[in-house]
């Protein structure tokens, strides 16, 4: 008899509004845990995902958005939303960056994703001004471990919050762009926007 | 376990259904809404072999049993004739016979009929969240769907 109710539509309209309101009470409560939302960029669409700490992921699709929802479910917390208005400051940013309009990034980050010597890799980034380039083996003396060149391109390739944390303006010695958590390409896209 | 977003895609539709049967269209939004505002308290304990459906209709039960009470206590009962906004030309508006048909179900048909055949749910699996047995709860959903049978299917052959 399930027939009869086979054919009923998806009521889209109470649909949204159920997410809406489920999304607003969450936020009241504190139990939006993950929030996450998606923006066009010239180097494809980014995942951008906010805890009550800040940013704690960007993810190009390369790398699956789908992947990077699952890890923070697992890594975070399972209570993960789609709530774009909680990323509206982080999207504007990027928009004004990629308009050449914003050189630095002001948003609070949460860098839980990142641990050890990475995480200090990381916090040599943003040192790194706009516009300019350190080899791997800079930033590993940089972050103090002169030895460790690999380590710093594992840490740059699992960059929790890349272009954000621009993990991109680490190149290698003989001056080429090198690998990227968004490839090669997007790569040598933003080192270009930022050169002109 | 996976983002609690993708349990409000997959299983949305069916608790919206589930509430509208059980309540009607105007209660069925709040419950709905509630149900899964609680079921996102609860999720991150929720262990992995949970049969989501059954977790998420036992929660909507609960909802639907508080505003069947809260009804009950206003003046104005719960209308058997959903008048719903205007929505001339959308698809929705050919389900507005069923949904009454179903609203017209005494309650108990109405809830055992909407978790069977609107949530999957199996009958043993609805007897542990409506109480009763599972042969009871068959039965009840058996003479909501003769009712619905009789009545809207009635009405529809009517309409040609």
């Amino acid at each position: 008899m399930t027939e009869l109710f086979a054919a009923l539509p998806d009521d889209d309209a109470a649909l949204a509004r159920l997410h809406g309101r489920l999304v607003e009470a969450a936020a009241a409560e504190g139990i939006l845990d993950v929030a996450y939302r998606t923006v066009d960029t010239p180097v494809g669409t980014l995942l951008l995902a906010t805890t009550d700490r800040g940013l704690v992921r960007v993810a190009y699709p390369g790398q699956g958005h789908d992947a990077a929802l699952a890890q923070l479910a697992e890594t975070v917390s399972p209570r993960v939303l789609h709530a774009p208005r909680r990323l509206d400051a982080v999207a504007r940013q990027l928009d004004e960056y990629f308009g050449r309009r914003r050189r630095v990034f002001d948003v609070p980050l949460d860098l839980r994703l990142a641990k050890g010597f990475r995480r200090e890799v990381l916090d040599h980034l943003v040192d790194i001004p706009y516009g300019a380039t350190e080899s791997y083996s800079d930033v590993a003396v940089a972050a103090g471990s002169p030895r460790a060149v690999r380590a710093v391109g594992t840490a740059c390739a699992t960059n929790p919050v890349p272009v954000v944390l621009p993990c991109h303006r680490v190149v290698r010695a003989d001056g080429s762009a090198g690998q990227y958590a968004g490839g090669a390409d997007a790569k040598r896209a933003l080192l270009s926007l930022e050169a002109a | 376990m996976k983002p609690f977003e993708q349990v409000v895609a997959e299983y949305g539709p069916m608790v919206l259904r589930v509430c509208r049967a059980v309540l009607g269209p105007h209660e069925a939004e709040d419950a709905a809404a509630e149900t899964f505002l609680s079921a996102l308290r609860a999720y991150p304990g929720l262990g992995p072999d949970a049969n989501v459906e059954a977790w998420l209709v036992t929660i909507a039960h609960r909802k639907a049993i508080d505003a069947v009470r809260s009804a009950a206590r206003r003046p104005v009962a719960v209308a058997a004739v959903p008048d719903r906004p205007t929505r001339s030309g959308r698809p929705e508006d050919t389900d507005v016979d069923l949904w009454a048909a179903v609203a017209a179900l005494p309650e108990r048909q109405r809830t055992v009929l909407a978790y069977h055949h609107l949530a999957g749910l199996p009958y043993k699996r609805i007897a542990e969240i409506t109480g009763g047995t599972a042969e009871a709860a068959r039965r009840a959903a058996a003479d909501g769907i003769r009712t619905l049978r009789s009545t809207y299917l009635r009405e529809d052959e009517d309409d040609d």
